[in-house]
C-alpha cells in the first residue's frame, strides 16, 4: 500500500515535472526596450507594431519604453532577463553595450540588438534593415516629380546609417534626372518635431519642392502639406498626417522578423546571426504610392521595387563619385556590405559638407 | 467655518513635515491616477515603490540612482540658499563628464592608480569652469543666470554631440556616436562583485559632510543664510557678495561635474550622447524637496530614485506606461510648493456661532 502509494506518487510527479517543462518551453516570452514612446509614430511606434505581431502569433510580450541609452539601460535590461523573458529585442544603438554586458551575465536568455555591430557573446544577435533601398525609391519619385530641380533633405546625425540614406536618394534621383541637387539640413536630433519643422521651413526657403526626412516624426509632413509642396514619410505610413503632401513612405516592417526570431527560440532553432535585411526580405515597405505620382513614373518605380527586390537591381551601382569627383565605385561594379557600413562620404551632387 | 490665518513667524515643524505631507499627497493622487487608468492602486503603488527594493539588487540599483541626484542636489543648495538660481547644474554635469572624459580617454591604453585622480579632479574643474560663466557674468554683467546657465545646459550638449560625433568617436567604432571605452584604471572600483554601485557613493556621502558643516558651522555658510533672506540685509552687513555669489556656483558646478563623473567612469564607462537622463534638471526637485539640508537631501534623493526604478518596474509588470515617473516627480513638486502654503498660514476651523 505504502509503497504503491510512493510509487503513484514520484510517476505523478514526474508527469507534472514533463508536463511544466514541455509549457514552459512552448511558452516563450519576449521583451522589448524602446527608446521613445509607443506613440511616436515614428521609430519606436514601428517596433511596437512589430511586437504585436509577435503577440498575435500566440506568444507573450512585455515593453519598456522611453528607456534612456544612459545608465539605466542596463538596469531595465537585466530586470528583464532576471523576471522569466526568453528572448529581449533593443530597438536603439545605443544600448549596444549594455545589451552585450547583460548578455554575458545570462546565457540562457537571446538577445537581439537593432542597428549594432557588437556580438560578443553566442547569445547576441544583431539586425538592421536596408533602408536605402527605399531611399532608392524616393529618390527616383523626387527626381521625377520636382520642378525646381532642388530637393530638401532632414538629416538626424551623421553616420554611415543616415549618409547612406542621402547617397541612395541622390544617386536614384540624378539617375532620372541629372540636373538635381539633394540640400540637406542637420537636425542632429531623431525626434523634435520642432526642430524638425524648421528645418523643413529653411529647406523650403532655399527653394526645395520636395522633402525627405531622415527624423521620425510627422511634423515635416505636415509643414510640407502646409507649403503646398511633396513630402515622404518616415518609418511608418505618414499619408493620413499629410493626405496630399506624402506622395509615399518607407515603412520599417520589423514584425515578420520578431515572429520569425521568437519561434526559433521556441523551437529551440534560435542561433546567432547579423540580418541585414532590405525591400526582398520584407522588412523595408513602400507604402502606397500617392494619386498624384504620373502613371510612367509609377509604372517605374513598381518596376524598380520588384528590381530591388529580386536583386538585379544595386542602389549603390556604379560608376559613383564623390563630391570632389573622385571614383568611389567603378562601372559595373555595386558597393559592398563593409563600405555601405562605413559610408562617410558624400556622391557627387549633394551640396554641403557632412558636419564635423 | 474655516478660516485662513496668517502665522506670526513660518512654522518650524512644517517646515520639515511638508516634504513628508508632499510624499504622502503624491502617493494618494497617485493612486487616484492609476484607479482612472484602470489599475488596482495598491497592487501599483507596490510595484512602483517597494518591488523595485525589494532585493539587495534592487537596493543597491536605489543607491546608485541617488548617487547623482544627492550629489547635484548638495551642490545646488549651496546656490539656492543664497538666493542664486543655478538652473543649469545638467550642463556642469555634462561638461564635467567631457572634461574628465577626455582625460580619460587620453589614457584609454594605459593603466595605473594615478589615472583615477586626475579624471576626478578633471571633471570637478569641468564643472566649475562651466559654472563659472553664469557666475562671472552675474556678478560683472547683471545678467540673469537662471537664463545664462538654463541655455548653457544646451550648449554643453551640442559640445558633446559634436565631439562623440567627430573628434573623439571611436576609431574601431564604424562612426557611430560614442566614444572608446575607458581603460580599467579610468573606472570607480566597484563596491560588490555583481552590483553595479561604485565609489561614486563615497563622493555623495562626502559632500554631504561637507556641505553640513559649511551651511552650520562656518562663517561662509551664515553669510550664505544672511543673503538667502535679503539681499539688502547681506549688503548692509558688508558681506562681500561678489566673492560669495562665484564661491557658490563653483561649490555647485564641482558638484555637478563629479556626478557626471560617476556616470561616466562608474556604469556607462565610455563617452556617448545620453550621460545623463537629466539628472540636473531632477536634482532641483531633490534640493527642494530635501529642504535644502544636507540630511534632508539624502533622503529626498533616496525618493525621487525610486520614481525612476518604480516606473520600469510598474511598466513592465503591469504595463503602466513609464511616463507616469515623471508625473510622480512634478506630483511630489507640485505638492512640496502647495503645501508650503503651511508655513506661513494656518487653518483654523471655527465653530458656528448662532
Amino acid at each position: 500500500m505504502h509503497k504503491i502509494f510512493i510509487r503513484s506518487l514520484v510517476s505523478s510527479l514526474v508527469f507534472l515535472f514533463t508536463l511544466t517543462v514541455s509549457a514552459v518551453a512552448k511558452d516563450v516570452k519576449a521583451a522589448f526596450v524602446y527608446i521613445g514612446p509607443t506613440g511616436d509614430h515614428g521609430w519606436t511606434y514601428q517596433h511596437d507594431v512589430g511586437r504585436k505581431a509577435v503577440e498575435d502569433a500566440g506568444f507573450k510580450t512585455t515593453y519598456v519604453e522611453g528607456v534612456p541609452e544612459s545608465a539605466d539601460a542596463e538596469r531595465v535590461l537585466r530586470q528583464l532577463a532576471n523576471s522569466g523573458h526568453d528572448i529581449i529585442f533593443t530597438t536603439s544603438f545605443g544600448y549596444m553595450n549594455p545589451t552585450n554586458k547583460v548578455a554575458k551575465e545570462f546565457p540562457n536568455v537571446k538577445f537581439e540588438h537593432a542597428t549594432g555591430y557588437k556580438r560578443e557573446h553566442a547569445n547576441v544577435s544583431t539586425y538592421a534593415a536596408r533602408f536605402y533601398e527605399g531611399r532608392t525609391i524616393l529618390g527616383t519619385i523626387a527626381g521625377s516629380m520636382t520642378k525646381s530641380n532642388v530637393i530638401g533633405y532632414v538629416a538626424s546625425f551623421p553616420i554611415p546609417e543616415v549618409i547612406r540614406g542621402i547617397n541612395s536618394f541622390t544617386l536614384a534621383a540624378q539617375k532620372v534626372n541629372p540636373n538635381i541637387k539633394t540640400k540637406i539640413v542637420w537636425a542632429f536630433t531623431w525626434y523634435d518635431p520642432g526642430k524638425e519643422a524648421e528645418a523643413a521651413k529653411a529647406l523650403i526657403d532655399q527653394g526645395a519642392d520636395i522633402i525627405a526626412q531622415h527624423t521620425d516624426s510627422t511634423a515635416i509632413v505636415q509643414i510640407a502639406e502646409k507649403a503646398g509642396i511633396f513630402a515622404f514619410g518616415q518609418a511608418s505610413d505618414m499619408d493620413k498626417f499629410a493626405p496630399k503632401a506624402v506622395l509615399t513612405s518607407v515603412e520599417n516592417n520589423w514584425g515578420p522578423y520578431y515572429v520569425d526570431r521568437v519561434k526559433a527560440v521556441a523551437n529551440g532553432t534560435w542561433d546567432q546571426k547579423d540580418t541585414w535585411h532590405g525591400i526582398g526580405d520584407g522588412m523595408v515597405v513602400i507604402s502606397d504610392l500617392d494619386n498624384s505620382i504620373p502613371a510612367d513614373v509609377r509604372a517605374k518605380v513598381n518596376q524598380l521595387e520588384k528590381d530591388l527586390a529580386s536583386g538585379k537591381v544595386h542602389s549603390f551601382t556604379g560608376p559613383i563619385y564623390d563630391q570632389q569627383g573622385n571614383l568611389m565605385v567603378a562601372e559595373g561594379q555595386t558597393a559592398d556590405d563593409g563600405m555601405l557600413a562605413g559610408m562617410m562620404t558624400y556622391v557627387k551632387g549633394v551640396e554641403g559638407d557632412i558636419p564635423k | 467655518m474655516i478660516k485662513i490665518v496668517k502665522r506670526d513667524q513660518p512654522s518650524r515643524a512644517i517646515f520639515f513635515l511638508t516634504p513628508v505631507l508632499a510624499i504622502f499627497l503624491t502617493l494618494v493622487a497617485g493612486g487616484l491616477i492609476f484607479y482612472i487608468l484602470g489599475f488596482k492602486p495598491f497592487e501599483a503603488l507596490k510595484f512602483f515603490f517597494i518591488v523595485p527594493i525589494a532585493d539587495k539588487y534592487g537596493f543597491s540599483e536605489l543607491l546608485l540612482k541617488a548617487t547623482p541626484l544627492c550629489l547635484i542636489a548638495i551642490g545646488l543648495s549651496f546656490c539656492f540658499k543664497s538666493n542664486n538660481w543655478n538652473i543649469g547644474a545638467e550642463g556642469q554635469l555634462t561638461f564635467g563628464a567631457i572634461v574628465s572624459g577626455g582625460v580619460a580617454l587620453l589614457f584609454y591604453d594605459q593603466e595605473g592608480f594615478y589615472i583615477l585622480p586626475i579624471v576626478i579632479l578633471a571633471g570637478a574643474i569641468g564643472g566649475m569652469l562651466y559654472a563659472s560663466i553664469p557666475a562671472i557674468l552675474k556678478t560683472y554683467f547683471n545678467t540673469n543666470e537662471i537664463l545664462v546657465s538654463l541655455m548653457l545646459v544646451y550648449v554643453s550638449k551640442l559640445i558633446l554631440d559634436y565631439l562623440v560625433v567627430g573628434p573623439w568617436s571611436n576609431p574601431e567604432g564604424f562612426n557611430f556616436p560614442e566614444t572608446r571605452q575607458f581603460s580599467e584604471s579610468a573606472r570607480l572600483p566597484l563596491l560588490f562583485e555583481g552590483l553595479r554601485i561604485h565609489a561614486g557613493i563615497f563622493l555623495a556621502l562626502a559632500a554631504v559632510v561637507i556641505s553640513w558643516f559649511i551651511f552650520y558651522k562656518t562663517y561662509l555658510g551664515f553669510q550664505m543664510k544672511v543673503s538667502g533672506f535679503s539681499l539688502k540685509t547681506a549688503k548692509y552687513a558688508g558681506y562681500k557678495g561678489k566673492k560669495m555669489i562665484i564661491l557658490v556656483f563653483l561649490i555647485s558646478g564641482a558638484c555637478a561635474g563629479l556626478a557626471g563623473v560617476g556616470e561616466i567612469t562608474g556604469p556607462i564607462g565610455q563617452l556617448h550622447r545620453e550621460i545623463s537622463p537629466d539628472y540636473g534638471f531632477t536634482a532641483i526637485i531633490v534640493a527642494f524637496l530635501g529642504r535644502l539640508n544636507p540630511v534632508g537631501i539624502i533622503f529626498a534623493s533616496l525618493v525621487v530614485a525610486i520614481t525612476y526604478l518604480g516606473a520600469e518596474t510598474a511598466q513592465i509588470f503591469m504595463q503602466i506606461p513609464k511616463y507616469t515617473g515623471q508625473v510622480f516627480q512634478g506630483m511630489i513638486l507640485f505638492f512640496l510648493l502647495a503645501s508650503d502654503y503651511l508655513l506661513f498660514f494656518k487653518i483654523k476651523f471655527i465653530g458656528s456661532k448662532k
